[in-house]
């Protein structure tokens, strides 16, 4: 069986900084983009009549 | 050495791996096999553009996408489940799994993750025939071909080209919702094309093979039966390739292309039979191997200028 990792005692290098900097924007440029993508979808598939109601 | 680095040994690697990983995001994309999927992307797009019927543009934006994402995560799966052969041929080794860049365990929970989000992307904003048939695919691929034929059995390209075969069929139903036997043709073209693609690369890599232990025809069979068995197939693919213009969905200049290439795919095909099963250079399976590429793209281009051309007049 493995140890429970201690994180806080790990120390990063610069490359291993760099790569794991560079994956969290990947993956935050991939949520924004999931988001617009469910937005607009949403608002398309509503159509143009969920505009119209009545007050 | 770093912390990381000897946390890793010590513990086994799998829990600081992701951690103390010098993967790059260009690293995992490579994980989707681009080039494999760039030519998913294009066969489903040509199957989109044929289907009749109408569809919004971003929805169709976003069922190739998602179509492009579920090819990207079978790929990360195979890559995942062969990174023990992938280490041993010359062609695969620089992957970011045998190369050590990405460990196992990220590269599953990578492939898992985008299945998921593949397919209920298509189901949710497509239709759920079509993310049946992307899931159906990618089942068929990573489990299928991967795990149970690719290591057991010479017939491994031939059943496992229906993975490849799917991505028209799926850009079909995205618009239609509905499979027809013109989409079934679209099929057809790919799977009978899959083994004399990948038999020719087999008769010239075949010792690449070999030392990863994956029973290729050429080393069960033999050569001189491979090239049989690539005679044999190029003789149904050539008419296969014409189908489209003879049950009416393709055009004459499509008829013209088709007819023109099946023949120079049957001669190449001519050559690679008449080549001596020990010749050392291959070079009619090299040629063979290289224009099947361009054949597949040629008649799918065709499609889809023929395709875009009715929507434009």
């Amino acid at each position: 069986m493995t140890k429970p990792l201690e994180t806080e005692n790990i120390e990063l290098s610069d490359k291993q900084k760099k790569a794991q900097r560079s994956r969290s924007i990947a993956i935050a440029v991939v949520l924004v983009v999931l988001v617009a993508i469910f937005y607009f979808v949403t608002i398309l598939k509503m159509g143009p009549a969920v505009m119209v109601r009545p007050l | 050495m770093s912390m990381v680095d000897s946390l890793d040994k010590e513990q086994g690697g799998e829990q600081s791996d992701i951690l103390g990983s010098l993967a790059m995001p260009s690293d995992y994309f490579a994980l989707l096999k681009p080039r494999v999927m760039s030519l998913v992307v294009f066969t489903a797009l040509v199957g989109l553009m044929l289907a009749p019927g109408t569809i919004h543009p971003l929805i169709a934006v976003l069922a190739i996408v998602s179509i492009a994402i579920g090819a990207g995560a079978s790929g990360a799966l195979n890559m995942w489940y062969d990174a023990d052969i992938d280490a041993i041929m010359t062609r695969t080794a620089k992957r970011p799994i045998p190369a050590g860049i990405i460990s196992p365990s990220a590269a599953l929970t990578f492939g898992l993750v985008l299945t998921f989000m593949s397919v209920m992307m298509l189901g949710v904003i497509v239709n759920w025939l079509s993310a049946a048939l992307l899931a159906f695919t990618i089942f068929f691929y990573a489990i299928v071909y991967s795990h149970w034929l690719k290591r057991s059995t010479p017939q491994n390209i031939v059943i496992g080209g229906a993975a490849g075969a799917f991505p028209p069929m799926i850009g079909w139903v995205a618009v239609t919702n509905s499979i027809s036997i013109e989409s079934v043709v679209l099929f057809a073209i790919i799977f009978i094309w899959t083994p004399p693609h990948f038999w020719a690369l087999a008769l010239f890599k075949s010792d690449d093979y070999k030392k990863a232990g994956i029973p290729m025809m050429p080393i069960v069979a033999g050569n001189r039966s491979t090239q049989n068995q690539i005679l044999a197939y190029s003789l149904v693919l050539a008419p296969v390739g014409v189908l489209p213009w003879l049950m009416g969905f393709a055009a004459l200049p499509y008829a013209i292309v088709s007819i023109t290439l099946g023949a120079v795919f049957l001669f190449f095909a001519f050559r690679v039979w008449q080549m001596p099963s020990d010749d050392k250079l291959m070079v009619p399976a090299k040629k063979l191997f290289g224009f099947s590429i361009l054949y597949l793209f040629v008649l799918f281009a065709t499609l889809l200028a023929e395709a875009i051309w009715e929507k434009l007049v």
